[in-house]
């Protein structure tokens, strides 16, 4: 019955209803049958966050971005002897680097933080643990989830391009050239400018001399 | 064949299908509300599809401890499920399943003792209410005896109304005498009478006295184990025994092609084709309120078995 007076054919909505039941039962269920059949998860699936640890230099930056600091590193320092320079270099080595997720939200900031791309979500989701002291993954184990982190997923040609092509690009082009269009702001009027243009006017000026 | 091998086999006939008919349905309603609700249902017990499940359960209700509420009505509450569930036992042995006496009792007066024998429900249900000592039991109780005390009419008016068409009382002879017109002629009566079994039987749209969101469990909630049991066999029964009932009285039974050799397969199909809408009654419609519940009652039911009383009659007189 609808609020006010208008009300359709008596018992429409009854047949309706009886419409609905029977069209979904001839459908498809959509029940994932998960013991059985593994999960079909989209690659950026949050389910365990993957360590490279070669890459890892111990900036801490995502152990002081962590909102409920699950992340512990330690680390000492190594003299390493380069032949020829004038005194021995430091540099930092991993100790510990441990991730407690039981602690863990899942937000994903220490991996956006990571200047080095040493973290990684991976899919895999089956880490539950008995006792929940043993959610305390160290480096090895973190390091191991590094065979499940996916390819990252492909370029969007819409996009704008990564930094190293435009970088090549700009290179090929020669020193100068690439100037044109530096003032330009691209999100602003974009009808004009050819489309061979825009990975020039995306580079800010203070990157040019990188290379 | 001497008397008491005609007997026992006939006997055992009507328990077997009693004990199967129900799993089956069971089953069935098991897998359709399942695939109506866009889930799969029961998958592992048994292996094919969970075929096993309610057989599983019952190995469970098995393993349950009985237990007696302290202040319950001890003789009287553990009688109440085998009242429940004796009616639906008694009714089996008069429906007919096809022509040439393929019945396990033809008694003249079959409509008579159905009807009778099915109003003993209302007492297995008072008897359980009252016995718990429960106050949610007892509300649940006393809402299925207004039910069922209500219902009871419009059953018995539609159920009067093919009697007086087909002018007998035994089941066989209804079924007989059944035409295929008669499903317009005694359409209404068809759709009262269905109706009315629903809520003879308490199944959704009309478990208000179960309405387990409110009652926990209405007048089951005291049982345990196999005595819940039986109140829930007690519930698919009826389901057969409704649909057969509807069957018989107004779908024509085993008529059919072949009615001579498939008239069984006739009624059993028609059988589970009722027992199928009922099942999908209960998925797709919401519980009646109470007053709704005896509105849809005393206001539709009741008047429109009056009228086709009076349509069965005047066809009737001028045929």
């Amino acid at each position: 019955m609808s609020d006010d007076g208008e009300r359709g054919t008596p018992g429409k909505g009854l047949v309706q209803g009886l419409a609905v039941t029977l069209k979904t039962m001839t459908q498809r269920s959509t029940t994932q049958q998960y013991p059985d059949v593994e999960p079909d998860l989209p690659p950026r699936s949050r389910g365990v966050i993957a360590l490279l640890e070669e890459n890892c230099t111990v900036c801490m930056l995502c152990a002081r971005e962590c909102p409920d600091w699950c992340i512990y590193i330690d680390s000492h320092k190594e003299e390493v002897v380069v032949p020829g320079a004038a005194r021995a270099r430091q540099r930092n080595v991993l100790d510990r680097f441990d991730i407690d997720f039981s602690l863990c939200m899942y937000c994903g900031i220490c991996i956006e933080v990571c200047p080095f791309d040493a973290l990684h979500w991976t899919p895999e989701f089956e880490y539950s643990e008995v006792d929940v002291l043993d959610l305390l993954h160290d480096k090895d184990r973190l390091g191991e989830w590094m065979r499940t982190v996916p390819p990252p997923p492909a370029h969007d040609v819409l996009g704008e391009p990564s930094k190293e092509e435009a970088t090549a690009e700009r290179k090929a082009a020669g020193p100068g050239a690439a100037t044109a269009a530096k003032t330009a702001r691209p999100s602003v009027r974009r009808t004009g400018s050819p489309t061979a243009q825009r990975p020039a006017e995306q580079r800010p000026a203070e990157q040019e001399p990188e290379k | 064949m001497p008397l008491w091998l005609d007997l026992t086999i006939r006997v055992l006939a009507v328990v077997a299908g009693f004990l199967v008919l129900p799993l089956v349905v069971g089953q069935t309603e098991h897998k359709v509300m399942a695939h109506m609700q866009g889930r799969l249902g029961p998958m592992y017990a048994g292996g094919y599809h969970g075929w096993a499940q309610l057989v599983a359960d019952g190995v469970k209700f098995v393993q349950k401890e009985d237990i007696t509420p302290r202040d319950a009505d001890r003789r009287v509450f553990r009688l109440a499920p085998l009242v429940a569930l004796f009616p639906y036992l008694l009714v089996l042995l008069v429906i007919p399943l096809g022509p040439g006496g393929l019945v396990a009792q033809a008694l003249d007066v079959g409509l008579f003792f159905v009807l009778a024998v099915l109003g003993v429900g209302v007492v297995a249900v008072l008897m359980s209410a009252w016995a718990s000592a429960n106050k949610y039991s007892l509300l649940g109780g006393l809402r299925g005896a207004a039910q069922l005390l209500g219902y009871e009419l419009p059953l018995v008016l539609a159920a009067a109304s093919v009697a007086m068409a087909a002018g007998t009382l035994s089941l066989p002879g209804i079924v007989e005498a059944w035409r295929p017109w008669w499903l317009l002629w005694q359409a209404p009566a068809a759709i009262v009478f269905f109706i009315a079994g629903l809520a003879e039987i308490r199944r959704p749209p009309f478990d208000m006295p179960i309405a387990d969101s409110e009652l926990v469990f209405g007048y089951m909630t005291e049982y345990t184990g196999l005595r819940f049991a039986f109140f829930l066999l007690a519930e698919y029964v009826g389901i057969v025994v409704i649909a057969a009932l509807t069957t018989v009285l107004f779908l024509g039974g085993w008529h059919g092609p072949f009615e001579d050799q498939l008239g069984w397969l006739w009624t059993l199909v028609k059988i589970f084709a009722v027992s199928f809408v009922i099942i999908w009654l209960r998925v797709s419609y919401p519980r009646l309120r109470e007053d709704q519940l005896q509105r849809l009652c005393w206001l539709i039911l009741v008047p429109v078995s009056l009228a086709q009383l009076v349509l069965t009659a005047t066809v009737k007189v001028l045929t």
